[in-house]
């Protein structure tokens, strides 16, 4: 005898050629004994109850980002998080804050833009050594902690103070980004980047409100980093 | 269709790249740095891209830990391809990796460090020292995360030099005009729908593999060999597709991959009797030898009743005596995984593995620039404006069978090479765009119409399904030319399957069912190619073990397979010996 196993979902729903507004779609899954994570059972939904439900993933493995959604209220990546962990109705809603393009795919435009505003790439104008330009291993251990972002924009479409200034406020995504540069020991252009953050909007939004750290599924600490910045900015001054 | 055609939209740019995973990106930053317009298409935002799923490490001779020598690479990757890899582009990728990686820390990559301050550098399959003494190391990582390290910095370069991106573009099909020229691509645009043509002196294939032709594979949903299928539509062969690789290492019944580096530290592979297999198989590399060899051992002793689990499906990968400071240190990432995947902490417990589809060595044939190639005549012919690098590109840097760190390598050396070459040849001809005949452009828009047009018929997953599980089963660690020949008939009845998909959702803006249904178009080719050429390779290897014919035959098979969709046939063309400056290294027996 085997024991069927249903789930159920409320997802958020939205198509742009057919739907005047947003709606929930009540539905139920019948899950096989390989699905283990959220995104094996987006995937049986698709193929199997309703192939119009569009959304974004890749790796499967919480590498690359792609299927990042806010699941039963709080921002994780789907095919990271075990549906063993999960209360039923399983409610399923796009990243806030940010427009919806199409049920839960989102407009990441603002994420990147806010990404690409901190210069987000080593600046090192001294002409290179032959071989690799050398750095210790504790200048190397710096970066823990801020190079492995992803990209997932889950800390930043967590963030109040992002949802209210998307195009003013750089968010903790991009904070995060800046500072693996400011740390690292090869980049020269700390000075830049302070002037770049030095606004009241860029940087100072920050109110170490925490549902980034609260929610990286890197377990990465984009507050923490935001505080350094700041710190860096009132050594600086002083 | 007419009324269509005329409101196509259409681009012009010097250079379109398909693909902006490493090999992609590493190609286009130097278009974009040389000043040409380049349109980077991606079916994702490129740092989801597969690359960024990578986690042992990029080969290079720095000779930071030991000595070490770029000659020695290149005879570690002549028989790590059990010789049919191209000579010449091997001697270039090894020669040219040192320069390669110090680029790329240059631009700022965060590779782990010695004491010294140079790049740390670990063991890895196959390499070693003195043509095959002793490991070497040669792996050059970031932690477990050097996939993720490299392509983040690739795409951090490209901001800074302003590269185009179309984010979350599907290539369809590549235009060629009567004399055989590429001219560009059609592509759909996902979020609106619409299909565009993008019209380009020079088109860049860096597609990626297809490892979702398999039921269990390293890979992400996006490898769906949609290069491949381009180019196989096109009429362009698809060279070695026999050759695929079974990572040994992937986590049991998630497919999920746990890098070749947890044995480059130390790692090493039980059965369930507590054994320490390798050391039979490969007494000088033990779990060090290359994956085939690995991969093999590994199904030989769950087939001999010595594997673990309730099943006896799966061997163990020990990596506890390493110690938590070391796997926290170096093998952070697949730590998480393990823990995730497998419900496993390798700090404590050995983690379920088994042999995993995860690397696709053939591809679209190119040379050593990166020039796509047709075989006619007995003779390599350029295909004109159209080039291939990475994954979807058969150099062939990888012959029969890759070593783990060559394809990172691969990416960044021919990356740049190929962008190199396309600035170089288009200072030198500095002609206008050619015209694309409409019949071009009809081919690929009425395939998608008819698609469109269905309401019934098969069902995209369903047959996808079918496909997976027939590769899975017909064409697996070991072949047989029973099984093979089985495959061949059940790949060509889902090919017929195929062609009468449809799907209900006929919304505009980001349709996924779309995506899925014409990427299936593309696994239907590379299906077709990887089963037909397996089932007609008469000898074992590499990656192709047959039991019919155990041994390698370099009489009669020192010789790369083309596979043409048009009629299903084989052609065969010989394997580059001649290196470009050193002394060839000629066929040996491939013992560990």
């Amino acid at each position: 005898m085997s024991t069927k196993r249903i789930m159920k979902f409320e997802i958020y729903r939205y198509d742009p050629d057919k739907d005047e507004r947003p709606y929930m779609q009540k539905l139920e899954v019948e899950l096989q004994p390989t699905d283990k994570m959220l995104l094996d059972a987006l995937v049986r939904i698709k193929n199997t109850v309703d192939d119009s439900l569009s959304i974004r993933r890749s790796c499967r493995e919480g590498v690359c980002g792609s299927d990042a959604m806010n699941i039963n209220g709080k921002n994780g990546l789907a095919c990271i998080t075990n549906l063993n962990d999960l209360k039923e109705p399983v409610v399923l809603r796009p990243l806030p804050g940010l427009p919806v393009i199409r049920d839960l795919i989102v407009d990441m435009t603002h994420f990147f833009n806010q990404y690409h505003s901190v210069r987000p790439y080593l600046i090192n104008n001294t002409p290179p050594p032959e071989r690799e330009r050398l750095q210790s291993p504790e200048a190397r251990e710096e970066l823990n902690g801020l190079y492995e972002c992803i990209l997932c924009a889950c800390c930043s479409t967590s963030c109040p103070s992002f949802w209210w200034n998307p195009d003013k406020y750089v968010g903790p995504a991009g904070l995060l980004q800046a500072y693996r540069f400011l740390a690292d020991s090869r980049d020269e252009a700390t000075s830049e980047r302070l002037d770049n953050l030095n606004d009241p909007y860029r940087l100072f939004r920050c109110h170490t409100i925490m549902n980034c750290t609260d929610v990286c599924p890197k377990g990465l600490n984009p507050a923490l980093a935001i505080g350094k910045i700041k710190e860096m900015l009132v050594r600086r001054a002083i | 269709m007419v009324a269509v055609k005329k409101s196509l939209p259409r681009r012009k740019f010097d250079v379109v790249v398909v693909g902006a995973g490493g090999a992609g990106m590493r190609c286009s930053l130097q278009l974009a740095q040389a000043g040409l317009s380049v349109a980077v298409l991606s079916k994702v935002f490129p740092t989801r891209s597969h690359t960024v799923a990578a986690q042992g490490g990029v080969s290079a001779a720095l000779g930071n830990m030991s000595e070490d020598n770029w000659l020695w690479h290149m005879y570690d990757t002549v028989k790590g391809s059990d010789w049919l890899g191209d000579q010449d582009a091997i001697e270039f990728m090894c020669r040219e990796a040192p320069s390669a990686v110090y680029e790329l820390e240059h631009f700022g990559m965060p590779f782990d460090r010695n004491p010294d301050g140079t790049i740390y550098q670990r063991p890895f399959g196959g390499h070693t020292a003195n043509f095959g003494e002793k490991p070497v190391q040669r792996a050059c990582a970031a932690a477990d995360r050097t996939g993720h390290a490299m392509l983040h910095t690739l795409y951090q370069r490209n901001v800074a030099a302003r590269t185009q991106f179309l984010v979350e573009w599907m290539a369809l099909d590549l235009l060629r005009n009567d004399e055989g020229d590429v001219l560009g691509v059609t592509a759909l645009e996902m979020e609106t729908g619409d299909i565009y043509v993008l019209e380009a002196k020079a088109t860049v294939l860096a597609t990626g593999g297809a490892g979702r032709i398999w039921a269990a594979s390293t890979n992400a949903f996006i490898n769906t060999g949609d290069g491949l299928g381009m180019a196989a539509r096109a009429g362009i062969p698809l060279e070695d597709m026999e050759f695929w690789q079974f990572h040994p290492t992937g986590v049991a019944g998630a497919g999920v991959l746990i890098t070749e580096g947890v044995r480059g530290e130390g790692g090493i592979l039980l059965n369930k009797n507590g054994e320490r297999f390798m050391e039979r198989y490969a007494p000088t590399l033990k779990d060090l030898a290359p994956r085939d060899f690995v991969s093999r051992s590994m199904d030989q002793e769950i087939k001999e009743g010595r594997g673990c689990g309730p099943d006896g499906s799966y061997v163990l990968l020990k990596l506890d005596h390493l110690g938590a400071e070391t796997i926290m240190k170096r093998l952070p990432s697949i730590r998480e995984i393990a823990i995730k995947f497998a419900n496993v902490d390798p700090i404590k417990d050995p983690i379920p593995v088994v042999p995993t589809i995860h690397y696709q060595m053939g591809g679209i044939p190119t040379n050593y620039h990166g020039q796509v190639v047709d075989w006619v005549n007995g003779e390599n012919k350029v295909v004109n404006g159209l080039f291939a690098v990475g994954e979807c590109a058969a150099t062939s840097v990888h012959g029969a069978n890759r070593l783990g760190t060559n394809s990172l390598l691969d990416l960044i050396v021919f990356g740049r090479s190929t962008g190199n070459f396309i600035v170089q040849q288009h200072l030198e001809r500095q002609h206008t765009h050619q015209p694309i005949p409409e019949h071009a452009i009809d081919f690929s828009l009425d395939r998608v119409a008819r698609l469109e047009a269905r309401t019934s018929g098969e069902r995209t997953q369903e047959v996808a399904d079918g496909i997976r599980q027939s590769m899975q089963h017909h064409c697996g660690v070991f072949r047989t030319l029973k099984l093979l020949r089985e495959g061949v008939d059940q790949i060509e009845q889902l090919a017929k399957q195929a062609e009468h998909i449809y799907f209900k959702d006929k919304s505009k803006v980001f349709n996924t069912a779309r995506i899925e249904a014409l990427e299936l178009a593309n696994m239907v080719e590379v299906a077709r190619a990887t089963i037909n050429s397996a089932a007609n390779r008469t000898e074992s290897r590499g990656a192709h073990a047959l039991s019919d014919h155990p041994e390698r035959d370099d009489v009669n098979w020192l010789k790369h397979t083309l596979w043409y969709s048009d009629g299903n046939r084989l052609e065969y063309k010989p394997v580059q010996m001649k290196p470009l400056t050193v002394e060839s290294f000629p066929p040996k027996a491939r013992t560990f």
